[in-house]
């Protein structure tokens, strides 16, 4: 798996170690301390597969953030991760559209688990895209 | 509260019932009392007043009846006749028969004073009046009525004498009246123990024998006859009435005093005041024993009643401080609720870096330890894992200084303190708000007395409430302490939404809330509010909408000078 994430939360720790850990098991991935940075990091960088995305930060929230990811790149999938008390509204964010969530601490196997499902699922949805795309250039040549 | 309160309360409560009760019960007594006093004496002053009248009239028309016989005698018999001593005796005889013995006896008297003929029990023909006072009167007049005296028979007797004109020669028709008889006219006027009436002259002496001897009176007597004298509606009335004092037994003494005999003689009527109105005295003293009784019942009513009521107010006061004590919990656990949701996700930062180190140190321990620097990685890591296990450990603490239940045993409080701590507890939940919280506390501020757990709950409703206000558009939170006049004076201010003018009245409510059904319980202001005000401080609001909000407590300082805050502890 050659996916590429972002990691978007408030704790720095949390955030090296996890992308030192990640990377280590051969996925590209980029960091940002909060969801402004998050946002241009996705603008500037199109090769962005899933986003883990903390639900509680200063300044813009997750949700907020969430919901713009999904206006602005409908493809890129969203892993909400959350303490126990914010669940209800990691639920909240499936409902906009997030992948699944996950409770902090988290296992990394099963972390990965997720990202790749989400992979996946991108990547489905992608060539979903190239095959229609495709064949309305195919339905198009048969004018 | 202490029993002195309800001591006050049952007192108070006592003088109000018993003030209540009696004021009009004595405006009744008074005022019917004295109106029916006044009443009465008139009344028995009237009556004495007629009973006088009615036996001064007797008395005259008894006189008047006396004379008109002695002058029908004198007009008709003619002086021939009357010298006759035989006729003057038949005369005297049926005088008698028809008058029961007043007319003692009857006599003529010449010119020179000699008694020349005489009808009677006494031999005085020949005796000579030539000097007697009544004989020196008679010359002036046609009737003289003497005076009662003992006169030559050493008998105490009156005597009317008629002048009679005959033949350029004057004579005297006389005859002696029974004293005894005179006396019992006067002597019937008796009312009551002491009400007696007499008869005395212008000059004090008496006419008739009162009931009892009152001779020692005499002068006062005569003082107050002399008195009359001037009293010009004695005549007019016929009748006086006076309360004096009586020398003679020093009692005070009604005295009727009427005139009888044209004005020569004064009709007396004398008696005790005590006795002329034993009725009323006797009515005054059943009023008072009912009164008093009335007010024993009264006191007594009041008392056990008053007691108790206080001891039900005190029952219903325990009562309701336990209730408060139950919401004030109450209210902590919400509190505490939102407190957890903050912290728990607090707690699960930390602790979900520890993992991720762990699992880190674990994924380079498979690379091996002495590959490149993962060495100093791992000891990266463990440094890392022990910081945020003391920041989980700092976060228990915190939690820990809160959990345990509310006690209200009243303490020596550093606010400074206690208000770190809340700040410190709220810290994380006020950076996801944005909200920036700044302290500024007074150095030299005084101790308070309060209960701890009440204080912390107090502080901790006001900067979430605070926080809530800015969330999530963000702010400042300042909180200020400093010491004024006696009163340590906590101002927490926020430049939040602001509470609408119209619910300003009602925050402190109990149950009013303007967040959705199940996020809060509207009990945290009224809490507040109870805590507050028991422990005798004041919680004010001003509120700007759109601006912020300011909460100023003050707070009775303790009064013990040594007690303010040490300088180390606010940190």
């Amino acid at each position: 798996m050659l996916a590429t994430i972002l990691l978007i939360d408030d704790e720095h720790g949390f955030v090296d170690t996890m992308s030192k850990r990640l990377s280590k098991r051969s996925l590209t991935v980029h960091t940002a301390y909060n969801g402004q940075d998050g946002l241009e990091i996705l603008a500037n960088n199109h090769s962005i597969d899933v986003v883990v995305l903390d639900v509680k930060m200063p300044g813009i929230g997750g949700i907020d953030v969430l919901k713009m990811i999904k206006t602005e790149h409908p493809l890129v999938e969203v892993i909400m991760l959350t303490g126990h008390a914010t669940v209800e509204s990691a639920i909240d964010g499936m409902k906009n559209g997030a992948f699944d969530y996950m409770l902090k601490p988290c296992e990394m196997e099963e972390l990965l688990a997720k990202i790749k499902d989400a992979y996946l699922k991108k990547q489905s949805q992608e060539n979903k895209i190239y095959e229609a795309r495709a064949r309305h250039i195919e339905l198009r040549r048969g004018d | 509260m202490s029993n002195h309160y309800y001591h006050g309360l049952a007192k108070s409560m006592m003088f109000t019932i018993i003030l209540v009760s009696f004021a009009p019960l004595l405006i009744i007594t008074i005022l019917a009392g004295y109106q029916y006093s006044v009443a009465y004496k008139a009344k028995v002053i009237a009556h004495l007043r007629e009973l006088v009248l009615k036996h001064d009239q007797n008395v005259d028309t008894y006189l008047k009846e006396r004379i008109a016989e002695i002058q029908v005698l004198a007009d008709v018999e003619g002086i021939a006749n009357l010298k006759d001593e035989d006729r003057l005796k038949a005369l005297h005889i049926s005088l008698l028969r028809h008058h029961r013995g007043d007319f003692v006896d009857l006599g003529l008297v010449d010119s020179k004073g000699i008694q020349v003929a005489y009808a009677g029990p006494f031999n005085l023909r020949g005796a000579d009046y030539a000097n007697a006072d009544w004989f020196k009167n008679i010359q002036e007049r046609q009737i003289y009525v003497s005076d009662v005296f003992l006169g030559l028979r050493g008998v105490p007797h009156f005597i009317i004498a008629v002048l009679i004109e005959s033949e350029g020669e004057k004579w005297v028709l006389r005859t002696t009246l029974d004293f005894i008889a005179f006396n019992k006219l006067v002597q019937d006027i008796r009312i009551g123990e002491t009400g007696l009436a007499f008869i005395i002259n212008r000059k004090g002496e008496f006419q008739t024998t009162p009931r009892k001897d009152i001779l020692n009176e005499v002068p006062f007597l005569k003082d107050l006859a002399a008195r009359k004298k001037d009293f010009s509606d004695l005549l007019r009335r016929r009748a006086s009435i006076s309360i004096e004092t009586n020398p003679a037994t020093g009692h005070e003494t009604i005295f009727v005093i009427s005139q009888i005999k044209s004005g020569n003689w004064l009709m007396i009527y004398q008696q005790d005041v005590s006795d002329a109105f034993s009725d009323l005295n006797q009515a005054k003293n059943l009023a008072t024993v009912v009164l008093l009784l009335g007010g024993v019942a009264i006191i007594a009513m009041a008392y056990l009643m008053s007691k108790r009521m206080a001891r039900k107010v005190e029952m219903f006061d325990l009562e309701k401080d336990m209730m408060n004590e139950q919401v004030i919990e109450a209210g902590k656990l919400a509190s505490v609720g939102e407190l957890a949701a903050g912290i728990a996700h607090e707690i699960n930062n930390p602790v979900a870096i520890m993992v991720e180190e762990a699992g880190w140190i674990q994924d380079l321990l498979e690379e091996g330890l002495y590959v490149e620097d993962n060495e100093r990685e791992v000891s990266r890591a463990l440094a890392q894992i022990r910081s945020q296990g003391t920041r989980c450990k700092d976060i228990t603490h915190k939690l820990l200084s809160f959990a345990h239940k509310i006690d209200p045993t009243i303490k020596r409080v550093c606010l400074n303190d206690l208000i770190h701590e809340m700040a410190a507890l709220c810290e994380q939940r006020a950076k996801f708000a944005s909200v920036n919280i700044e302290t500024s506390l007074a150095d030299n501020l005084p101790e308070v007395a309060a209960s701890p757990s009440e204080l912390q709950q107090v502080f901790l409703n006001l900067i979430n409430n605070a926080i809530d206000s800015m969330d999530p558009k963000g702010g400042d939170l300042d909180i200020a302490t400093r010491f004024e006049g006696g009163v340590v004076v906590v101002s927490i201010s926020d430049t939040g939404c602001g509470i609408p003018k119209s619910n300003l009245s009602r925050i402190f409510d109990p149950f009013f809330t303007t967040k959705p059904v199940g996020k809060g319980t509207g009990l945290g202001l009224s809490i507040i509010y109870g805590i507050i005000s028991k422990m005798n401080g004041e919680i004010t609001v001003k509120s700007a909408l759109g601006k912020g909000t300011v909460f100023t407590l003050k707070l009775p300082a303790t009064k013990d000078k040594s007690g303010s805050c040490d300088p180390d502890c606010d940190g």
